[in-house]
C-alpha cells in the first residue's frame, strides 16, 4: 500500500502519461513501425485503427514493452523505457492490457485469475486482494461466476473478466488490443458497455478496434495507420467526417460501406 | 426407411435386442470353441515333451547362482526366492532409472527452450541422437564399450571422495547408523515439523499482510542444518563404510556391479530423451498469450514459469510421462541382453531349465500389468490436480 | 481539401541490430546466469568435440587390415569396409545379393513414389500392401528362383523385412482391433479390449519369448515353423496392440457430425464406418503411424535376445570375429549411426506430413 502512495510522488502533476518520440521498430530487415510520435494526455481516450498489417498492434504492444522497439524512445509517466528489467516491471504495474483472444489462465478460476497479480505484484494480502478483485468483479457484472473456470464461460463474460484482472492493478492507462474482434457480435455490446464505462471513469485508454460506433461516441482522437506509420489522426467527427488524406478516405469507405 | 423399420420391429418384440444378442452368443461360442481347441493342442504338447504343469515347481530347489541380489539369496534357495530376487531387482532398477530420466528430462527439456541458443541446440543433439537409436544399442554399447573402457581396479577413477568408478562396477562409501545415530533423526524429524509449522505461518502471513519469505530456502536450512549440527558435535552418528581395495577387487561399501549401472545409466539415457521431449513440447503448447498476459500483469519471469507456464504445462507433461515411465519399466526387462538378473532372465533361466513356459510367461504378465496399474493410477491422481474446466 | 498520403520508404534496420557480435552479446552473454551456462556449454564441447573428430575423422583408418588398425589411434573404419556384407546381409549367399537389393531397390522406390505422390491413395495402400510378396519370393526364393533358408537371412535386411512385414501385416490387424473396441458387440469388443491391454502392457521381450516357446505348444503337434516366422508373428502382435490403439485415437478425433450427417443420408453402420470415419481417421494418424514405424524399426533389434541375427545381433557378432577382435565400439558406431539415419529421416518425414496437415485444414 505504501508504494502505491509514493508511485505517483515521482511524478507529479505531468499530464503527459505516454510519449513516443521517433519510435522505430524492425522484424529483422522488416520496418513494421515508422518513426512513430505520439503524445498521450491523462484521462485521454485513444482509438487506433487501420487495415491489418498495418502495425497497430505492434504499436501498443511496444508501450508496454511485449515488443521491443529499437530507436527512438518511449517514456511512459516520464520513464523512459529500456531493456532494465525492474523498471520495466514499474512500468507495467501502471499499464493494463486487454488481448482480442482475452489470455485468462485457464488452469485457475475467474477469482483466481484476478488476485494472481495484486498477490504477487502489489503484494496485497489475500483477503484484500480477494476483495478487491469480488469490487472489480461486480463492476462488469460477473462477480457470481467468481468459482468458474475460463473455459466456462462466453467469450464475451471471458474479456469482462480480463479487463477485470487488469484493472486489479489499479493501471494509470488501459491498453486494449481488438478486445471485441474474437468475440460473437452479440457480445461486443457487453464489452463495450464495459470500456465505455472505463472511459467515463476517467482512464487514459489506447485502443485498437474497428469498432467504428465506439470511436465516434468514446474517443477523444482516433489515430489511422497504415504500412506501420500514423497516417492521420484528429478528433472523431473531423476524422469521420472529413478525412484529410486519401488513404483514410478510402479506408473508411472500405469499413463504412456496410 | 432401414431406420423407421426396426423402430416399428423394435417396438413390436424388440428384433434388434434379439439380432444383438444372437450375434454375442455366436462370438462368444467362437472364441470360446478356439481357446478350448488351443487347451487341447497345448496339453497333447505338455505331455509329449514330458512338460509339467501347474505353479508347484516354485518350491523346487533352484540351483543357479544370481550375480545381484537385494535379499540373501544361494542356489539352494526355491525358484519362487528366485523369482523373487528378479523381481525385486525389476522394481529396483525401474525406480532408480525413472528417478534419473526424470531429472535428465526435465534438465534437458528446459534446455531446449531456454533463451540460450548453445544449450538449447546441444540438447536437442542429445534428444534427437537418442530417440532415433534402439534402446538394446545404446545399452551394448555403454556396457561393452563405454565400461570396458573404464580403468581396471587398481587405477579406479575417484569421482567422488572414496567413490570409485571401474571395470568392476561403481564402488561408493555405504552409510551405517552409530550409536547415536537416533539424535540425527530426532533433529531431522524436528527440522521437519519446524518446516511444517513455518509453512503454515508463513502463509498465513501471506495472505494477511501480503509479505513474502523465500520459503524454499528457509525450509532447506530447517531441515539440512539441525542434524548437520548433530553430526558434527556428537560421535558416532553416522559412519561411512568406504570401499577399500583388497588384492583383485574392492571391499565394503555399496557396489553397484557393471551389468547394473550399465542398464541403468542406458535406459536413463534413452528415456531421459523421451521426457525430455515432453517437457519441451509441454512448455511450448503453452500458447504465447498466456506468457504475455502475465507479463502485462507485471508478473516477473520466475513467477509467469512458476504460476501460469508450468502448471499448464503440466497437463500435457503428464499423460506423455506417465507412457514414457511404463515404457522404462518395460525396457528394464533387456537387462537379459546384459546379464543382470531382472525378472525376465531369472524367468528366462527357468524356463530353461525345467521347459514350464506358460506359467513363467504367466507371472510376468500378472506382475508387469500390476506396475503399469500402480504407474497409471499415481498418474491419475496427479492427472487430475492438473485439469482444465471446460464450458 | 485531400492530402494525398505518401508512404515513407523503409529504412534498414540500425547497424547494432544485426551482425555476428550483436547476436552473440544479445542471445549467449545477455545476462550473468545466461554468460556462465553458455560458458559450460562451451567446456562441454570443447571436451567431447575434438577427441570425437580426431576418433571418428582424423584418426581413423579406413583402409587396411586389423594389424594396420591395432596400430592406429582412431576409429578402424576398415573393419566396416572389410564385414560390410555381412552387416548388411548376414550369412546371406554372397552371389546371390543381387536379389535383397532388388528387393530394397523396391522397397525405397516405392517409398519415394509414396513421399512425392505419384501414384493414387487406393493403389499405393494396394501397393504396399501386397509388397511382402515379391520381397518374400526375391530373399527367400521358390517359384524358379533358388531357396535360401531363412537361417542365412541376416543383417540390415532381416531387420527391414522384420520391420517392413511386421507394420505392413499389423495396419489391418490394428484397424480391426481398433474397430472391434468401438463395436456394441460386448463379446468382441472385451475381447478386443483383452488382446491390446495385454500385450500394450507386457514388453516386448516377453512377447518374443511367447512367440518363440509357447507358439509351438499351441499347435498341433507334428506342425513346425521357422524360428523367423514365429519372431515375425510376435512382432506383429506386438505392434498390431500398439497400432490399435492409435487408430483408436483417429477414430475418436473424427466429429460426432459425420458419423451423423452419414446416417441422414440413410448409410448403414458398415458403410458408414467404411466410407466416411475410417478414411477420415486414418487421414489424422498418418503422423502417428509413422512415429510407431520408428519405434517398430528401433523394436525389432530387440530379436536378438531370441538369437535372430538382425542388424545389431550381426554388428554384435561381427566384433567378436576372431580376425577383428576389439572393434565393438566401430560395430555399435556405425550400427547406431544407420539406424539414426533411417529413424531420423523418417521422423522428418512425419513431422513435415504433419505441418502439411495442418495447413490443410486452414
Amino acid at each position: 500500500m505504501s508504494e502505491q502512495n509514493a508511485a505517483p510522488a515521482a511524478t507529479i502533476e505531468q499530464d503527459t502519461v505516454i510519449s513516443l518520440v521517433d519510435m522505430n521498430k524492425w522484424y529483422g530487415d522488416f520496418h513494421v513501425l515508422k518513426n512513430i510520435n505520439l503524445n498521450v494526455q491523462r484521462g485521454e481516450r485513444i482509438v487506433i485503427c487501420g487495415p491489418s498489417g498495418s502495425g497497430k498492434s505492434t504499436m501498443i504492444r511496444c508501450i508496454n514493452q511485449l515488443e521491443e522497439h529499437q530507436t527512438g524512445s518511449i517514456l511512459v509517466n516520464g520513464q523512459e523505457l529500456t531493456s532494465n528489467t525492474k523498471a520495466l516491471e514499474r512500468v507495467r504495474k501502471d499499464v493494463g492490457m486487454c488481448f482480442q483472444h482475452f489470455n485468462l489462465f485457464p488452469h485457475m478460476t475467474i477469482l483466481e485469475n484476478l488476485i494472481l497479480a495484486p498477490i504477487w505484484v502489489r503484494k496485497m494480502p489475500r483477503k484484500a486482494a480477494i476483495e478487491l478483485a469480488m469490487n472489480y468483479l461486480e463492476r462488469v457484472n460477473i462477480a457470481e461466476q467468481s468459482e468458474k473456470y475460463p473455459g466456462q464461460l462466453s467469450g464475451g463474460q471471458q474479456q469482462r473478466v480480463a479487463i477485470a484482472r487488469s484493472l486489479c492493478m489499479a493501471p494509470k492507462v488501459m491498453l486494449f488490443d481488438e478486445p471485441t474482434s474474437a468475440l460473437d457480435p452479440e457480445m461486443i455490446k457487453e464489452v463495450l458497455d464495459v470500456m465505455e464505462e472505463l472511459a467515463n471513469d476517467g482512464m487514459t485508454m489506447l485502443c485498437v478496434t474497428h469498432e467504428m460506433g465506439f470511436a465516434k461516441s468514446v474517443a477523444d482522437r482516433v489515430i489511422f495507420m497504415d504500412g506501420g506509420e500514423i497516417v492521420e489522426e484528429n478528433e472523431p467527427d473531423a476524422f469521420f467526417n472529413n478525412p484529410q488524406m486519401d488513404r483514410t478516405q478510402l479506408f473508411l469507405s472500405q469499413i463504412l460501406s456496410h | 426407411m432401414s431406420k423407421s423399420t426396426s423402430a416399428r420391429l423394435g417396438g413390436l418384440f424388440s428384433y434388434r435386442n434379439l439380432l444383438s444378442c444372437f450375434y454375442q452368443t455366436l462370438t462368444a461360442g467362437i472364441v470360446i470353441a478356439c481357446a478350448y481347441y488351443l487347451l487341447l493342442a497345448t496339453q497333447e504338447n505338455l505331455e509329449a515333451r514330458h512338460i509339467e504343469s501347474g505353479f508347484s515347481f516354485l518350491s523346487q530347489e533352484a540351483g543357479f547362482p544370481i550375480g545381484d541380489s537385494l535379499i540373501s539369496y544361494s542356489p539352494s534357495d526355491t525358484y519362487g526366492r528366485a523369482l523373487l530376487v528378479g523381481i525385486i531387482n525389476t522394481f529396483f532398477a525401474a525406480i532408480l532409472c525413472i528417478i534419473f530420466a526424470t531429472i535428465l528430462g526435465i534438465v534437458m527439456g528446459v534446455a531446449q527452450v531456454s533463451g540460450n541458443p548453445l544449450i538449447a541446440r546441444m540438447a536437442e543433439v542429445y534428444v534427437e541422437v537418442m530417440r532415433n537409436i534402439p534402446v538394446l544399442l545404446i545399452l551394448l554399447f555403454v556396457y561393452g564399450v563405454v565400461l570396458v573402457g573404464l580403468p581396471s581396479v587398481k587405477q579406479a577413477i575417484e569421482f567422488i571422495p572414496d567413490g570409485f568408478l571401474s571395470q568392476r562396477g561403481i564402488f561408493v562409501p555405504r552409510p551405517i547408523a552409530g550409536e547415536n545415530f537416533i539424535y540425527l533423526m530426532i533433529a531431522l524429524g524436528l527440522g521437519i515439523v519446524g518446516t511444517v509449522f513455518f509453512l503454515k505461518w508463513a502463509k498465513k502471513t501471506l495472505d494477511i499482510t501480503g509479505k513474502s519469505f523465500p520459503t524454499i530456502w528457509i525450509s532447506l536450512a530447517l531441515i539440512i542444518i539441525p542434524p548437520v549440527i548433530i553430526q558434527a558435535t556428537f560421535s558416532d552418528v553416522l559412519t561411512w563404510e568406504v570401499p577399500e581395495l583388497k588384492g583383485f577387487n574392492f571391499k565394503g561399501g555399496w557396489v553397484f556391479r557393471p551389468e547394473f549401472a550399465a542398464l541403468v545409466f542406458g535406459l536413463v539415457l534413452y528415456r531421459g530423451a523421451f521426457i525430455a521431449e515432453n517437457v519441451r513440447s509441454g512448455i511450448v503448447s503453452v500458447q504465447k498469450g498466456q506468457r504475455e498476459a502475465a507479463t502485462a500483469l507485471g508478473l516477473s519471469p520466475e513467477r509467469t514459469m512458476r504460476d501460469v507456464v508450468l502448471p499448464q504445462a503440466l497437463r500435457t507433461v503428464i499423460p506423455s510421462t506417465t507412457n514414457d515411465y511404463a515404457s522404462l519399466v518395460k525396457d528394464s526387462s533387456l537387462a537379459i541382453a546384459i546379464g543382470f538378473p531382472d525378472m525376465v532372465s531369472v524367468g528366462g533361466t527357468m524356463i530353461g531349465q525345467n521347459g514350464q513356459a506358460i506359467e513363467v510367461i504367466a507371472i510376468w504378465m500378472g506382475i508387469y500389468l500390476c506396475i503399469n496399474l500402480i504407474i497409471s493410477l499415481l498418474m491419475n491422481i496427479a492427472n487430475n490436480k492438473f485439469q482444465l474446466v471446460e464450458r | 481539401m485531400t492530402m494525398v498520403f505518401q508512404p515513407s520508404p523503409d529504412m534498414p534496420p540500425p547497424a547494432s541490430q544485426s551482425g555476428l557480435l550483436h547476436w552473440v552479446k544479445n542471445n549467449l552473454f545477455n545476462s550473468v546466469t545466461n554468460g556462465l551456462l553458455t560458458l559450460i556449454g562451451l567446456t562441454i564441447l570443447a571436451s567431447i568435440i575434438p577427441p570425437l573428430v580426431n576418433w571418428v575423422f582424423l584418426d581413423a583408418i579406413f583402409q587396411g587390415t586389423a594389424e594396420t588398425c591395432r596400430q592406429g589411434q582412431g576409429a578402424c573404419w576398415a573393419f566396416v569396409d572389410a564385414q560390410i556384407k555381412l552387416f548388411l546381409l548376414g550369412p546371406y549367399p554372397t552371389e546371390l545379393a543381387w536379389r535383397p537389393i532388388l528387393s530394397a531397390v523396391l522397397l525405397f522406390g516405392l517409398f519415394i513414389i509414396t513421399a512425392r505422390h505419384m501414384l493414387k491413395t487406393a493403389h499405393l495402400v494396394v501397393a504396399w500392401l501386397i509388397l511382402p510378396l515379391p520381397i518374400y519370393w526375391l530373399v527367400g526364393g521358390g517359384l524358379g528362383l533358388e531357396v535360401v533358408d531363412t537361417s542365412e537371412w541376416g543383417g540390415l535386411m532381416l531387420t527391414l523385412v522384420l520391420a517392413v512385414v511386421g507394420i505392413l501385416a499389423s495396419l489391418p490387424i490394428g484397424v480391426l482391433l481398433a474397430l472391434g473396441r468401438s463395436m456394441n458387440n460386448k463379446v468382441i469388443k472385451s475381447f478386443c479390449i483383452c488382446v491390446i491391454e495385454l500385450v500394450r502392457g507386457v514388453p516386448l521381450v516377453t512377447i518374443l519369448f511367447m512367440a518363440t516357446i509357447m507358439l509351438p505348444l499351441f499347435l498341433p503337434t507334428g506342425v513346425d515353423i521357422g524360428i523367423l516366422y514365429r519372431v515375425q508373428f510376435g512382432i506383429i502382435l506386438f505392434s498390431s496392440a500398439y497400432i490399435a490403439e492409435v487408430v483408436r485415437g483417429g477414430l475418436q478425433g473424427v466429429g460426432k457430425g459425420q458419423g451423423e450427417a452419414a446416417v441422414a443420408l440413410g448409410l448403414n453402420r458398415w458403410q458408414t464406418t467404411a466410407f466416411i470415419i475410417l478414411p477420415q481417421a486414418l487421414k489424422i494418424v498418418i503422423p502417428p503411424l509413422i512415429g510407431r514405424c520408428i519405434a517398430l524399426l528401433k523394436d525389432t533389434s530387440l530379436v536378438v535376445v531370441v538369437g535372430l541375427l538382425d542388424f545389431l545381433g550381426i554388428a554384435k557378432a561381427a566384433s567378436q570375429d576372431a580376425e577383428w577382435l576389439g572393434f565393438d565400439a566401430e560395430a555399435f558406431v556405425f550400427c547406431a549411426f544407420v539406424y539414426w539415419l533411417l529413424c531420423f529421416s523418417l521422423s522428418r518425414y512425419g513431422r513435415s506430413l504433419e505441418k502439411r496437415g495442418r495447413v490443410d485444414h486452414h
